[in-house]
């Protein structure tokens, strides 16, 4: 763990770009061997992102049940959908876990990081190995922890808090408390990857904007605030946007730590959509509900892309 | 970027380190204790598990757990599936991104452009939004539950290409150029030099790749419905779907499951922690 700073980060730099020059005219395996280099690569994008992303819209129309020949309904799917609380509860359950977990993900993880390559703290090695420790555990094992620490009658966290006279606390039984479980737990599977992503991050601003800072007599939080911050502004974007997609298509964790529980209070959109399309083997209406989905994932997008041209700007 | 670090000149008293090292520490102990007690408690005997007042340590430490989680269920098939997956799926993926991120970096054409805007969309869109239909299609290609019907999917991660892309592109254009005034093909130009120099991305995209597809579920479970076939998550999965969970049994099948990553991580450690993750590394 000593000096573990990275080689392939270091190579990884982009060196200084040569000068442009103009290319050499086209030859024939010029056209050739890109084709060849990217041709297993396209047709697995055609079978199974085009192929299905296209299929999903048509049985989205239809009522195919997996079997037979799905028969083509218009509207009806989409309809019903909109008519459906559980898919209501489904979205607004999703929205809240995103719009909570987003800010976990970005603060903890930011902060760590800063403690991480601080000169004012020691043992650092050491402690990047154990903030990194969960990046190993696969969301089912992580689901199957923390359901075992929040146990109602036999969780360690409800064992200590009976030591004070708390509880027994409905970690389980609330819906609302089995959320903040679920936030809990994604953030701690979360924070070491989103924590690397902030170290590399931190590492590459240049020491003389710090040290400039220093003599203009700004120091700790102000100077956090004032410098570092505006220079990670592209990492905040990468890892806003990677933690929104990953909020929005969370389902392994859930699984294993309450099941979408209690009832179907925690259910978030891919579990609905894997409940109805498979459990209940309604591929037509599941369909629907992922084309909803891909909607808001496409407007989100949109949206964040929005923000980071105003950023660079 | 360690030289970033070196010989700050800090005016005045040097502020102490103590504040920093101690919040440290605690957040150290926060992070440290649910994987901490979770194995402990993997060592308690059954009668210990739920019997208050709890101890961090085992009273009488056991491995009768492990004993029978390992009888029970058919870890070595496990394994055996799940190490096949990974292994495979992650060859394959290094493979087929260092050849498009390659092709993206280095040819210009416009249809080059139009499949690199198409690979972006990908990172919008998780697979996981269109699954009842992606499912139908793994049906209808034959490979609903086969191995293959895991890992043929999974090939492709925009991840992979992208960290290929930006690394092909600060390699010189004289050294591609200086291959083709030597007669050498674009394809063993390729395979000879380039994909040797890409060497530190093929291994941090390689741990990262085997770290996805060990810890996989969506697929598995979905494309999976043989035992025989089964992935660790999914046998670990039937465990928690029981009505009434063994947890005995649960906490050790689940150690058990971690051992591999582990022993990797303890393996790769100096290139896990410090890869290039500012190349979007997510899957």
């Amino acid at each position: 763990m000593t000096a573990s700073t990275a080689e392939p980060v270091e190579q990884a730099a982009p060196a200084p770009r040569p000068p442009r020059r103009r290319r050499p005219a086209i030859r024939r395996g010029q056209t050739l061997a890109p084709l060849i280099f990217i041709a297993a690569a396209v047709v697995l994008f055609a079978l199974f992102f085009v192929w299905p992303g296209v299929f999903g819209f048509i049985y989205s129309l239809s009522n195919y049940r997996g079997f037979g020949t799905p028969e083509i309904i218009g509207f009806d799917n989409y309809t019903r959908l909109f008519g459906d609380p559980e898919f209501y509860s489904a979205l607004a359950r999703t929205f809240l876990f995103v719009g909570l977990s987003v800010p976990l993900h970005y603060v903890i993880p930011l902060g760590l990081a800063v403690l991480l390559t601080t000169r004012l703290a020691r043992g650092q090695t050491v402690a990047r190995a154990v903030f990194f420790f969960p990046w190993l555990i696969s969301p089912i094992v992580n689901g199957v922890i923390w359901r075992w620490l929040f146990g109602e009658n036999f969780g360690f966290f409800n064992y200590f808090l009976s030591i004070f006279g708390i509880g027994p606390v409905q970690w389980q039984t609330n819906g609302e408390l089995a959320l903040v479980v679920v936030l809990i737990a994604g953030t701690w599977g979360g924070t070491a990857f989103t924590m690397l992503l902030f170290i590399a991050a931190l590492r590459n601003i240049p020491q003389s904007y710090l040290e400039a800072a220093a003599i203009d007599g700004a120091m700790g939080w102000k100077r956090f605030r004032t410098i570092t911050l505006p220079l990670l502004a592209p990492t905040t974007f990468l890892v806003v946007l990677l933690t929104t997609i990953g909020g929005m298509k969370e389902f392994a964790m859930i699984q294993a730590l309450n099941g979408g529980g209690p009832g179907t209070e925690n259910v978030l959109m891919v579990q609905y959509i894997y409940r109805t399309g498979f459990e209940r083997g309604d591929i037509g209406y599941a369909s629907a509900a992922s084309m909803v989905l891909m909607g808001i994932l496409i407007v989100i997008a949109l949206i964040q892309m929005r923000f980071d041209r105003k950023d660079v700007q | 970027m360690s030289s970033t670090h070196t010989a700050a000149p800090v005016r005045g008293k040097k502020p102490s380190v103590v504040p920093g090292t101690v919040l440290l520490w605690v957040l150290v102990a926060v992070y440290a204790f649910p994987l901490l007690w979770f194995i402990l408690s993997s060592f308690k005997p059954g009668s210990e598990l739920f019997s208050l007042p709890l101890s961090i340590l085992p009273e009488t430490w056991t491995v009768s757990g492990y004993e029978a989680a390992w009888s029970r269920f058919n870890f070595a098939r496990y394994f055996a599936n799940t190490g096949i997956v990974a292994v495979v799926t992650t060859a394959l993926t290094v493979l087929v991104s260092s050849m498009t991120g390659y092709a993206l970096a280095k040819y210009k054409a416009w249809w080059l452009n139009v499949f690199f805007m198409c690979i972006l969309a990908t990172t919008m869109l998780p697979t996981e939004v269109i699954m009842p239909s992606t499912f139908v299609v793994i049906r209808d290609l034959g490979l609903y539950d086969s191995l293959p019907g895991i890992i043929i999917p999974s090939i492709v991660t925009a991840t992979g290409v992208f960290m290929f892309r930006q690394y092909f592109r600060t390699v010189p254009d004289e050294l591609l150029e200086a291959a083709r005034i030597d007669g050498v093909g674009e394809i063993r130009t390729f395979f000879s030099i380039m994909l040797p120099l890409a060497k530190p991305m093929a291994v941090t995209l390689a741990i990262f790749s085997f770290q996805w597809r060990w810890n996989d579920y969506i697929w598995p479970l979905l494309v999976l419905n043989d035992p025989n076939q089964y992935t660790l998550q999914i046998a670990l999965r039937s465990i928690v779907g029981a009505d009434n969970i063994d947890w005995s049994v649960l906490l050790a099948a689940s150690v058990i499951s971690l051992l591999p990553m582990i022993i990797l991580f303890l393996i790769f450690q100096r290139q896990i922690m410090s890869a290039d993750m500012n190349s979007g590394l997510k899957d």
